[in-house]
């Protein structure tokens, strides 16, 4: 059996999306430090159950920090302290015995909470619906290597692709920004060969759409510190870039 | 009375897809939109179903539980996808990736699905990069490979170690594409809790509104069901939180017959388990075997530290025994010998429940650096839940349940028992006999959803041109929606309850892992099959369910989700005992060689076994579809 802990949680409780919220202290007593931060909030809603109250609602579900479902405000911090780590995959041993733990949904406003510590995060979908794709109906594909890609190319592309929509970058920017997000999606398939038809189109859509739901990008940096997949900032530089030409391309392409 | 028609089409098994394409009905263009099809799940088979339909022109509405179509525990494969393209010059081919997938299969599987299913590989690799799926390369440009656990070719394509991740996403951006472009209706946080049938068909499906709590019914010419495997019966497993046999389990109950539910395969390489309260297990891929060696002290009673302990006295148990596949050994036979060993007592680690996976070789070999490039993201989830850095001690690994090669009985064009009613991917049966090799599910999973399904879902829908879907105000839908809400309410009117959901679902698991896990035998399968009635009964009178029905409860979805675990996992037990042979992933104690490996019963055990639903009061009955192997000669597979 590993070391136990003892910790006091301030857990955010709110019944629906119109409903309000506030929150709830209780004692997590022996909870194991290989336990990680989802099982400690299992844990504690056994105990809860056990008391006849409703346990805390949480998005959670692969447990291995790549479905992208999980994710909570930690003392303050998306994902918590550790770097580059999902909520799933933070560890109880990364506590000390007697710490306070206040814990609280996403907050930005383009993510409403549903209950307790779930949000809705369905505006990333419609960033994606905007131009996210590389157009090729199944059966249309010449063969694989018919298009030679660079290592590197395929290796920056992989780097932004590696986003898991978690929403952490939203959560931890002053202005609620999307960029972090925006940008991964854009340059996974804007540095492509496979993506230049669409380039264009694709930015510029993407973009506005991204700005009709979330809020300014002002170059704090938060997002990055708090991306669990470390998605670099010099992707919305490149997003920018990008935009400024769509803009232009876009707009000689309408006047052809 | 079901008979089990597979609908192999005649001529010599290169043949019989191109054939089958040339003689199934096809759908004018322009009447496709004249057709809805439902798609439940979102993952690689659901995804890229439900996008390749659209594209064809068919109205496609999809269903998730998860938020956003992206989240489906496809994302979570790390490894590889296996395509027959033989870029590598290695003696690879269409015809060899079929002979191994038959054989890896342990001659459990349907040959003309698996050939078929070989052909495609091709065209999903093509079809991946066309949508910018990021697959490493080598510095020509030109794709990567990597040979993968059970092939002496490297065939296999990858992304890091996130190949599931892009390929998803690839499926996932095709679907929202389709979305944009109003082809697709996407419902999310939809728990669909039941199939509609009417005159034998498939009609529709019972959804219940996961933010609101409403039920309700939503109608098609076609249901396509890809939600994916049963591994959570067994509790700790790899399979996401969620993953569950819910969809699966009723369409069983409404005449879909369940094939092979005794086929679950044990990953060999998962992150031994902590503690009582851990949730799950985590899977590190079986790529790592490339370059980490398996082994455990000789001495049951070694207590000297990892770098301490002597060449001589570590017991390379799988290069030992196997020298020619050595670590390479099928994830069934990995699994078995790790077994073996633990149960010996040579186990390592605190609780002496794993394995040491050692990369000190390929370190002192090609560098640290060649093999952070290689393996970086696995070794740091590693070392992120055990708090060990593997690039100094010796990973510690545990088979763990990861895939289920049982599903729902499918013929040839993928179709259940039950007409309309489709099954892709892991939901289905068909394509991996008693054992998936690595990098086979998302293959199989894409080539359902993008090759198979939209040539054969036109062949049942043509003759249906000028038919109206049946109206949700049908008695079908009213009764089934009535069904299901009365099921939902029931748990949380009911007062009292000694337990949640998770106790319940917890000793459901042990159940299964005891009795019906990597090793089974008459007298533990007999067990099982009087201890799960009885946990199902305690579970229906004793849960506690709190909360209302009428908006988000998580408890709710979940005790759901077990209750239908709880029915199917006598259903698999029985089937495990039916099955007195050791094929793949299902080994009886009975039926073993002199040295310990399965030993199969051709004579009596080549077939699928499907068993038909008859009730609530009565066992079902089995049907069998006969295997015939007419390329691939039966063996005893030997990695020797």
């Amino acid at each position: 059996m590993s070391k136990t802990l003892n910790l006091k949680l301030k857990i955010w409780r709110q019944s629906g999306p119109h409903a309000q919220g506030a929150f709830l202290e209780v004692d997590a007593n022996d909870i194991p430090e290989d336990a990680s931060f989802l099982e400690m909030l299992d844990i504690v809603n056994e105990r809860l159950i056990a008391d006849d109250v409703e346990p805390i609602t949480f998005g959670h579900d692969c447990r291995e920090g790549i479905c992208g479902t999980c994710g909570v405000m930690i003392n303050g911090q998306a994902h918590g302290p550790e770097k580059a780590t999902t909520t799933c995959q933070l560890h109880m041993r990364k506590f000390n015995d007697g710490d306070q733990i206040v814990v609280e949904p996403w907050k930005a406003t383009s993510f409403p909470v549903l209950k307790d510590l779930m949000v809705d995060r369905r505006a990333f979908d419609r960033i994606v619906e905007a131009g996210g794709y590389i157009s090729a109906p199944t059966g249309t594909a010449p063969d694989a290597n018919e298009i030679p890609i660079p290592k590197e190319v395929a290796d920056s592309s992989m780097d932004a692709a590696a986003c898991i929509g978690c929403g952490a970058c939203v959560a931890a920017c002053p202005n609620s920004a999307a960029q972090l997000f925006t940008s991964a999606k854009l340059h996974h398939l804007n540095v492509l060969p496979q993506g230049q038809p669409e380039r264009w189109r694709r930015t510029e859509a993407m973009v506005e759409t991204m700005e009709d739901f979330f809020g300014s990008c002002t170059n704090h940096g938060e997002c990055h510190e708090a991306c669990p997949k470390e998605i670099s900032l010099d992707f919305i530089a490149f997003m920018n870039r990008d935009y400024v030409r769509a803009k232009i391309t876009n707009r000689s392409l309408a006047s052809q | 009375m079901v008979t089990l028609d597979a609908k192999i089409p005649d001529g010599p098994v290169q043949d019989k897809w191109d054939n089958h394409k040339f003689s199934v009905k096809l759908v004018n263009p322009a009447n496709k939109r004249k057709f809805d099809v439902i798609v439940v799940g979102t993952g690689l088979a659901g995804a890229s179903a439900a996008a390749s339909l659209a594209e064809l022109g068919y109205n496609v509405k999809v269903f998730t539980f998860h938020d956003s179509p992206r989240r489906a525990h496809s994302i979570a494969a790390q490894g590889g996808i296996n395509g027959a393209k033989n870029y590598r010059n290695d003696g690879d081919s269409v015809y060899r990736l079929f002979y191994d997938t038959v054989k890896g299969g342990d001659y459990r599987s349907r040959e003309a699905n698996v050939y078929r299913l070989a052909q495609v590989s091709v065209d999903i690799i093509d079809q991946c990069a066309a949508q910018g799926v990021p697959f490493a390369r080598e510095y020509g440009g030109l794709l990567a490979n990597r040979s993968f656990g059970g092939a002496q070719v490297s065939r296999t394509f990858y992304a890091r170690g996130q190949t599931g991740q892009q390929l998803l996403l690839g499926a996932y951006q095709a679907l929202a594409g389709q979305i944009a472009a109003g082809k697709v209706t996407l419902y999310n946080r939809s728990d669909v809790l039941d199939i509609v049938t009417k005159d034998g068909a498939a009609r529709g499906i019972v959804v219940r509104d996961m933010l609101t709590g409403q039920v309700h019914a939503h109608s098609a010419h076609a249901v396509v069901l890809a939600t994916g495997g049963y591994g959570n019966v067994y509790y700790l497993s790899t399979n996401a939180m969620a993953s569950n046999v819910t969809a699966a389990w009723r369409a069983h109950r409404k005449g879909a017959l369940f094939a092979n539910p005794c086929y679950s395969q044990i990953h060999p390489t998962c992150i031994p388990a902590s503690d009582e309260f851990q949730s799950k297990l985590t899977l590190m891929s079986e790529s790592l075997r490339n370059d980490g060696r398996i082994w455990v002290p000789r001495d049951h009673d070694e207590t000297r530290a990892v770098a301490d302990i002597p060449e001589d006295d570590r017991y390379y148990y799988l290069e030992e025994k196997y020298p020619a596949f050595g670590n390479l050994v099928p994830r069934d036979v990995a699994s078995r010998n790790a077994k073996t060993v633990v149960d010996e007592g040579r186990g390592v680690g605190p609780l002496k429940n794993g394995v040491y996976l050692d990369f000190a070789a390929a370190i002192a070999r090609d560098g640290e650096q060649a093999v952070r490039e290689r393996y970086g993201n696995l070794f740091q989830m590693y070392e992120r839940i055990t708090g060990e850095d593997p690039y100094s001690v010796p990973m510690r690994i545990y088979p763990a349940i990861h895939y289920t090669m049982g599903g729902l009985w499918v013929d040839y064009n993928l179709m259940t028992t039950v007409p309309g009613l489709y099954a892709l991917g892991e939901a289905n049966f068909s394509d991996h006999g008693a054992n998936r090799l690595g990098a086979s599910a998302l293959m199989q999973g894409l080539a359902d959803g993008y090759f198979v399904l939209p040539y054969t879902i036109g062949d049942y829908l043509a003759p249906k041109l000028g038919e109206a879907a049946l109206s949700t105000d049908d008695p079908a839908f009213t009764d089934a929606i009535q069904a299901v809400d009365n099921r939902t309410r029931r748990w949380t009117s009911k007062k009292g309850g000694t337990h949640g959901v998770e106790y319940y679902h917890r000793e459901l698991g042990k159940i299964v892992w005891e009795y019906c896990g990597m090793a089974r035998n008459e007298a533990g399968l007999e067990k099982a099959l009087s201890e799960i009635p009885a946990l199902r009964e305690e579970f229906r009178k004793n849960v506690k369910v709190l909360g209302t029905p009428d908006g988000i409860n998580t408890m709710l979805e979940k005790v759901n989700r077990v209750d239908d675990f709880m029915e199917f996992a006598e259903l698999k037990a029985r089937d495990a005992l039916h099955r007195a042979e050791s094929c793949g992933g299902h080994f009886r104690e009975e039926s073993q060689t002199e040295e310990g490996e399965a030993l199969r019963d051709d004579e009596h055990f080549a077939y699928v076994g499907a068993w038909e639903w008859n009730g609530d009061d009565q066992a079902q009955t089995l049907h069998k579809e006969a295997l015939n192997f007419e390329n691939v000669a039966l063996t005893q597979r030997s990695y020797k």
